[in-house]
Order: structure tokens, then sequence, then C-alpha cells
């Protein structure tokens, strides 16, 4: 349940009830910024690629990839996506569902900086999975971590390396990613439910 | 999802859907130098085969392999079955491992039914007797959708001995689940009895004329021929081979009308093949054909199955 | 021998227009038993000592006679034996129960068919007739000791190959021809075996075909009955057709009766109350053979019981070892239980929907039975000096059916679950209780 939150399908209700706590401005800024630190970090694009991890991931991973090619100036940086579903370690707490598919942009992982992206890192559990799925793909040289919002409540020593907002929550509380292409409404992130601050 | 997967009825439009979903995922997987996911680690899958099907019981195991689960393969032949111990105790001994999931493969119909009450276990027929053989057909839907996309409204004819055929019973319900019209052909005597009652559904006719089927309005978007067992050609259900093929044959002037009238039609087969009996050679090896595609879509969708009925909240302990 | 006072149980005794000797029919009255005799009827003042059976609200019928009970002594005491069955028999309401020969060995010789009849006789609960084999072995080719059979201590006088038909049209017919002597009949179970081979396990129907189970069409019984009927016409000798499953079957032996050919006919409780639409859950309980049939075909059945084309109830009561029955459909065990149920689940189709009179009921359950097999003792008026084969019954009574409350050693029971009006109190066997409610009395 864990991740629940951080993945509604397409299409969910955004709660009236809770507020907004970024921006589509925002949260473009934020992209931008860890688009810097991680050209920053990496000395430039070389050997870059972008991994999103569905749902939401994926469309950051992608937005990502267009600023730091916009910003480096240099030709498309390599993204893809990185389904964990079958890595996940509380599959038997709730019903299957169909996996999204994993792809790997042709140059492959081997000797590459990976960069995870994900919406929301919350038990740090999915970067476990996440972790598990890539080392069965191949062998990066560095594997970092790019995430929008940091809520912390970590249940592994799991840090992000690049986090566009750390957001202090309690456990009761949902924090919601809209994004536009995903879910067709405008960029958002909402907090909602638990107790009235 | 189900616990047991006994009949292609068991599965749901949604259900179907999302194994198909996953298959597509799975498929990667067999293409990648790792073919390993840790989903079912700890898991036990007992493939028990009371008849022969290397290619079955092949792609079952690699498929629970492929996903970490311990699988064994037990074949009753030579076991105590032969000696007549019922098959309540054959299956119950194995249950008493404690094991997490039964692929059964019975010559009899309505094994994998009887078994499924006596047993704690998933139980997932892998083709029980001249009934059913649910993850054939979902294999078989795979490879359509793979092809000719969504299955709605599409035409899928199926011809050749449907009595004993359970990949057609199984054929039939999950075309159906998906949206598909079905229209299956045979001599009557290779007619199951009281199929003129299923006709009543909406979508399903019966034929004994295959050329008819072929010109008629309804365009085929794929032809699925059956194969004919060795022991059915001896005069009992048709007079002989040459006459078979003449009336049933997927033959190459038939192929020719097909492409004539839909280019993009799909040739398929269930394997193993009578070449020059139910299909010639020129209908098997035509690019039309995705005969070989069934047979890698197989591992793909089982490993699919596999995870929906082992993996989720409620599947057995 | 104990003396047995029946008192005011309702009677119902097949009595000839007007006959003084018998007690009306329909009527309460009280029945006096000496030494296993009927000796007064109507108001009895007890005699000092007499044994009294309050039968108030109940009814006093003639014994059932089962034509067709497979008893498995010898050769398959593990799934039921001559004391088994006798009490199960006996908890049924029966008092007479024709054994089938398809035992091992066999019932195809008089010393094979006199062992029987011994056995029955000592554990005493319900007179066991032995049913000869028509052929040695069982085997279809070559006449069993049929003469001998019937001249022996056993008086065998029903003939049958059961669960195997005699195939071969020239061997029944001498069968037929030379039972003539000694009036005796075969019963036959009607099945062409190139129509409904070994594997053919479920009615050949919508069903079969959904299911992919090989089809056991209604064609294959009906060619035999009507081949049968033509031989018993030929050879003007009785044949009599086993658990007719078939509305088509019907037909021809009401063309036949109506011709004065002498066929009579059985039907079980089974084909007259379970549908096809059982087997879909592919429990072997539910297979039978004849298999069980449509709607159409159980209603034609209904009716030919009704109307007295069929002549008699049997309940092809077919005990078998759990591990029979727990195979894969197909290779299971064909047969189902039926003594036990037989009387509450016609008494509750037939008699309860008005379908059929009490004294319909007696007539197919006993007297008819009793007629066909040659049975003096059974199925006969309850005046004095008439032999005390009675039951009594409680019309109003509903009974469930509890598969583990059985006198038989298998529980093979397609009713498990069930309810139906109208019980078996008490079976009285030669004036000696031989069960009530259920329990078997020892004397």
């Amino acid at each position: 349940m864990a991740h629940a939150d951080s993945k509604p399908p397409a299409g969910h209700p955004i709660d009236p009830a809770g507020r907004t706590v970024l921006s589509g401005n925002e949260i473009g800024r934020c992209l931008r910024r860890i688009a810097h630190e991680i050209l920053e970090h990496n000395k430039g694009a070389d050997d870059l690629v972008l991994l999103g991890i569905p749902s939401r991931g994926v469309e950051l991973a992608q937005r990502l990839a267009v600023i730091l090619s916009e910003v480096e100036g240099c030709g498309p940086i390599p993204v893809g996506a990185l389904d964990i579903t079958m890595h996940r370690d509380d599959l038997r707490s709730q019903p299957t569902r169909a996996p999204m598919r994993t792809l790997i942009p042709e140059c492959g992982i081997d000797d590459k900086v990976v960069v995870l992206v994900d919406d929301v890192l919350y038990s740090g559990r999915s970067i476990r999975a996440a972790l598990d799925a890539l080392v069965d793909l191949g062998r990066p040289k560095a594997v970092r971590l790019a995430v929008l919002i940091d809520r912390g409540h970590r249940e592994l020593p799991i840090r992000a390396d690049h986090v566009g907002k750390n957001l202090p929550t309690s456990h009761s509380e949902k924090v919601q990613v809209r994004l536009a292409g995903f879910d067709g409404v405008p960029d958002v992130v909402r907090i909602a439910g638990g107790d009235e601050r | 999802m189900t616990k047991h997967l006994i009949s292609s009825a068991d599965l749901t439009r949604a259900d179907v859907e999302a194994i198909l979903d996953t298959a597509a995922s799975m498929h990667d997987v067999q293409r990648r130098e790792v073919k390993k996911l840790p989903t079912l680690r700890g898991r036990t899958i007992i493939n028990f085969f009371f008849e022969d099907s290397t290619r079955t019981r092949s792609s079952f195991e690699i498929a629970g392999k492929w996903m970490s689960a311990d699988t064994i393969n037990l074949s009753a032949k030579g076991s105590s079955t032969s000696k007549g111990e019922s098959l309540r105790d054959s299956v119950q001994t194995i249950n008493a491992m404690a094991v997490d999931a039964l692929v059964i493969r019975h010559n009899q119909s309505g094994a994998c039914q009887q078994v499924a009450g006596w047993v704690n276990a998933s139980v997932i027929n892998a083709g029980d007797g001249t009934h059913e053989h649910p993850t054939q057909a979902l294999l078989d839907a795979y490879t359509l959708r793979s092809r000719i996309g969504e299955l709605d409204g599409k035409h899928v004819v199926i011809v050749g001995d449907l009595t004993h055929s359970r990949v057609f019973r199984s054929n039939v319900i999950t075309l159906m689940t998906l949206g598909a019209r079905v229209t299956v052909v045979a001599p009557p005597t290779l007619m199951p009895s009281g199929i003129g009652s299923w006709s009543a559904t909406d979508g399903f006719a019966t034929s004994w004329d295959f050329d008819e089927v072929l010109s008629g309005e309804d365009r085929p978007d794929a032809v699925m021929m059956l194969r004919v067992q060795r022991e059915r050609m001896s005069g009992g259900y048709f007079p002989t081979p040459r006459e078979y093929t003449v009336g049933y044959g997927l033959t190459r002037p038939r192929l020719a009308t097909l492409l004539q009238r839909n280019p993009d039609v799909l040739v398929m087969h269930p394997g193993p093949m009578n070449r020059g009996l139910e299909i010639s050679a020129d209908a098997a090896d035509a690019p039309s054909s995705v005969i070989l595609d069934q047979v890698s879509s197989g591992l793909a969708v089982r490993m699919a199955v596999l995870y929906h009925l082992l993996a989720g909240e409620g599947s057995a302990a | 021998m104990s003396d047995l006072l029946i008192t005011g149980a309702v009677v119902w005794n097949d009595r000839e227009a007007g006959d003084p000797r018998e007690p009306r029919p329909g009527e309460p009255a009280d029945l006096l038993i000496q030494d296993g005799v009927v000796t007064q009827f109507g108001r009895v003042d007890a005699p000092a000592g007499v044994r009294r059976l309050d039968a108030d609200g109940l009814s006093l019928l003639p014994g059932f006679v089962d034509l067709h009970t497979h008893l498995r002594e010898p050769g398959r005491e593990d799934a039921e034996t001559i004391a088994s069955g006798s009490a199960a028999a006996a908890a049924g309401g029966f008092t007479a129960v024709l054994a089938m020969a398809n035992t091992s060995p066999v019932t195809d010789t008089a010393e094979a068919a006199e062992l029987l009849y011994d056995r029955g006789r000592t554990v005493g609960l319900v007179d066991v007739i032995p049913v000869g084999a028509v052929t040695k072995g069982l085997g279809g080719e070559e006449l069993a000791e049929l003469g001998l059979m019937a001249r022996s201590r056993a008086r065998v006088r029903l003939f049958s190959d059961d669960g195997l038909c005699v195939q071969d049209a020239r061997v029944m017919r001498r069968a037929l021809e030379y039972l003539k002597p000694f009036d005796g009949v075969i019963s036959q179970h009607a099945q062409d075996a190139s129509l409904a081979g070994a594997g053919a396990c479920c009615h050949e129907g919508e069903i079969s075909g959904r299911l992919g189970l090989p089809g056991w069409p209604g064609v294959a019984e009906s060619v035999i009955v009507a081949r049968d009927v033509h031989l018993a016409r030929h050879t003007d000798s009785r044949v009599h057709i086993a658990h007719v499953s078939s509305a088509e079957s019907v037909e021809i032996i009401r063309w036949a009766k109506d011709r004065g050919i002498k066929v009579t006919a059985e039907v079980t409780p089974h084909h007259l109350a379970l549908g096809t639409e059982l087997v879909a859950s592919y429990d072997p309980t539910f297979k039978v053979n004849p298999p069980l049939r449509p709607s159409e075909d159980q209603e034609a059945l209904r009716n030919a019981l009704a109307d007295g084309t069929i002549d008699a109830v049997a309940t092809d009561h077919a005990p078998h070892a759990r591990h029979d029955k727990e195979h894969a459909f197909e290779a299971a065990a064909f047969g189902m239980l039926g003594l036990e149920t037989a009387f509450s689940v016609v008494h509750h189709l037939m008699v309860t929907t008005g379908r059929m009179t009490m004294i319909d009921l007696t007539r197919r359950m006993s007297r008819n039975p009793a007629r066909i097999a040659g049975l003096g003792g059974h199925g006969r008026g309850m005046g004095v000096g008439r032999p005390a084969n009675l039951v009594l019954v409680d019309p109003q009574r509903v009974v469930t059916v509890d598969r583990a409350a059985s006198n038989s050693l298998s529980r093979n029971n397609p009713w498990h679950g069930m309810s139906f009006k109208g019980a078996v109190h008490a079976t009285i066997l030669r004036g000696e209780v031989t069960a009530i409610d259920g329990k078997v009395q020892h004397p």
C-alpha cells in the first residue's frame, strides 16, 4: 500500500479538500533545477541515460531529457522506462495488475550513468525494486535518483541525489501528482487527507 | 483474478486483457540476456502431466523458472497412477507437499476441475482430454492481437476436428470474450453434439462448407486450422485423408482466395501440423502464417498467467 | 416366530374388485400377523403378549421388490456385502431384491446362485433372489446354464448380463426361446456397443459436447429395445427392459405393449428425477449407465410410469468404493446408490404431485416387479393367509438425505442433501420387523 498514493491510475480524481504544494510553473522550475544539477554532477551530458519509473516517472524523465538537451545544446538524451511491478515486495498485499512495458534505449545501460526518475519518493521500496530490475538489464557505471517530491518516511537506506521539493508529510496524507501528458489535466502537486494543519 | 484456471470461461474480458498486456512485457524479458524475474521467488509449481506433452510442459517449466518459482515436473506415466491409484490420491499426495500451483495435463476431460476441488493449490489446466486448453487460447489471442490489434469485431474461422479439440473449445470462449466473431467449420461427423444450440449466441456460427465461409460476405481476419489426429483417420469420421483435404484442408487455392479477399489474413495452427492434410506447405510457410509466433507467444503468456494467478492478493500461500 | 399386531394404518393393498377376503384399500385397519402370515384384519383385539406396532397416521403397503440391485458379494465386499446391501434394502422398505449377476465370480451356475440365495437367507433381512447371467461369464457368446439355475434352490427366473448388453441378436433370440419352458425372462441392459462404447459416459447432447465427454446417445438404447421387442414377438417369449432412460425407448415399449408383445420395463428413481446437467460439475457421483438424460426424457419416463407403460421402479443400486469413484470422470465407475431412497423419491415425485396414486406406487414398486420376477410370496394382497411382507410408510414425513447415514458400505449417493416428502418407517418380512426408521432390527 505504500505506493498506492504515488501512482493512482490515470484519470484519478483530485481530492478537492487538498491544497496545492507545487503549481505547474513550480514543477517546471524544479525540473530545470534538477536538470542543471544532473549536468553539474555528471560534468556534462555524456553517457547519461534517463529511466522513468511508470507511470508518471516516465513523463518526468521525458521532460527532463528535453531540458537537458536544450541546456547542454547536445543531441537527444537517451530516455526509457523501467517497470518495477515484477520486482515489488508488496505484490501479495494487492490484486495483480498488468505491468507497464520496460523500454531501454538502444544504447543500452552498460557503462552508462543511469538516472532513475520518479514522481514521489516515500518508503524507498519502489527504488529498491528498480535497482533490482536494473541489475538484470545490464551494468551501469553509476545509478542516480531524481524525484519531484521527497515526502520522507524512508523504510530503506535509500536517498535521492536530486529532489524537486522536500515535503514533510504525515502517513495519513496523500500526495497527488498530476501531469498534463499522463493525466490530461494541468500539472500540479497537491496534498490531501490527514490532520488539518 | 480467479484462483484456478480450469476453463477459459473462468476469465472475464478484463482478466484476459490484463494477461495479454502482461504477456507483452514478458515477451520483452524473453529477449533479454538475463531472463529472470524475482516475482515468484519461493513458490513451488508442480507440472503434473498425466499425458505426454513436451512442448506445453517445457513451456510451463521455463515460464515458472523465469519467474523464479521452483518448478518440478512429474509424469504420471510409470508413477503409481498406472497401478490404479485414484486421481484424488495422486494429487493429494502432491498437495500435501504445500505446493502453490499444480499445472495439470490429463487425457480425460474434467480432470482439472475435479482436482481443484481436492487441493489447496491453484490449479492450472494445461489441457484436459477433449475439454479445454485455456493457455493455448490465450496465446492464440495474444498472437492475433499483436498482429491485427484489438479483436473486437474481428472474424476468426476455426476448421477441423472440433469434436475432439480442446483448443477449439477454449478458443471459442476466449475469442468471443474479446468480442471477436467465430465461425467453426467441420464435417458433420466432427462437430460436437449439440453445437447447434451454441449458435444461438451472437457472433458464433457453424458451417459444413469451408469454401462458402471463405467466400462469404463476412471475410475472415484469421483462419485457424486444427490438427487431425491419426487415430481419427481410419474411416470412422471421414472416408480418407484425401477426401478430408479436398473438403477441409487449407490448400494453396484456398489460401489464394483468402489473400485475395484480405491480404492481411492470418493463418494459425496450434501444432503439430499434418502438412498436406489439414494445411498445405504453402499455407504453413506463407508470410500470413503466424504458426511460429504462436509457439514463441506460449512462454510469455504462461509467465503472465503464473503472475496473475500466483503473485497477487489472495493467491495460494 | 413372534406375532405382530399393526394398528391403525391406512391399508394400501391391491384388492381385486370388491374381494371381501382383503381389507378395503385406503381405509384404516388393524392387521394381525401370526407365523409370518396375516390371520386377521379389521378391528382386531390384541391377543396377550403380541408385539404391537402403532401405525396411526401411517400407510401400510406390500413390501417393495427391487428388480435391479447390485450387492457386490462375492468379489467386491469392500463396496457392499449381502449383509450390508440387505440392510440397506430393509431400511428402504424392500422385502425382496434381485441381485445382479455381475459379481466375481459371475452368477452363471446353479451353485453360484444357491450360494447367493443361501447367504441372503442367513442374513435374513430381505429375500435375496439371484439374477442369473444370460451368457457364460457375461461373455455374450455362450448361454449360461439357464435351466439348472431355474431348477436350483434359488429358482432363478430373471436373467441378465446387466452392465453388458446381449449384443448378438442370435444369442438373444436363443436365450429367449430357451427360457420359455420355465417362464424365465431376460432383463436387458439396452446399449448398442457400437453406438455407445466403453468410454461413453454422458448423455450425448449439448452438455457432452461442451464438456468434451464421450457421448452415450439415447438411440444406442432404443435400437436395442426395438430389436428385442421384435425378438420377443418372434419367439413369443418375455423380455424386460432394464432402467429405461429415453423417450424413444418408451415409445417403442408402448407400441409393443399395444400389440400384445410380452415386454415389461423398469425405470430408476434417478432417471426419473435427476438430469444430465448434474454432470456439468464432472462429479462422478452422477456418472451412471445409462446416463442421466435431459428433462424431455425425464418427463416421458414419468408419464410412462404413471400410465403403466413402464411397469416397475427398480433402483439399480450400485455401490462403489470411494476410490473407484475418485478418478477422472471417464475412468470413474458407473452407478449410484438407490435402495434407501427409492420410496421417498418416487413418492415425492409421483404421488405428492398427483401423477400417481398410492395404489399405483404399490403396483410399480411391489406387485409388478414381483410378478415379473415370478416371486409368489411378494407383492400380494393383505388378506388372511397372505405372507406378511409389508412396509409401513409415513407419507407426511420429510426426509433429508445424508450420505453418511446409510446402511450401505458405499457413499456414492446422488441424493445427498436433497429433501423428499415420504419416509419408510418399518419393514416387515414374513411377520418379522427388519428395519425401523432406517435402523436394522436383528431378529
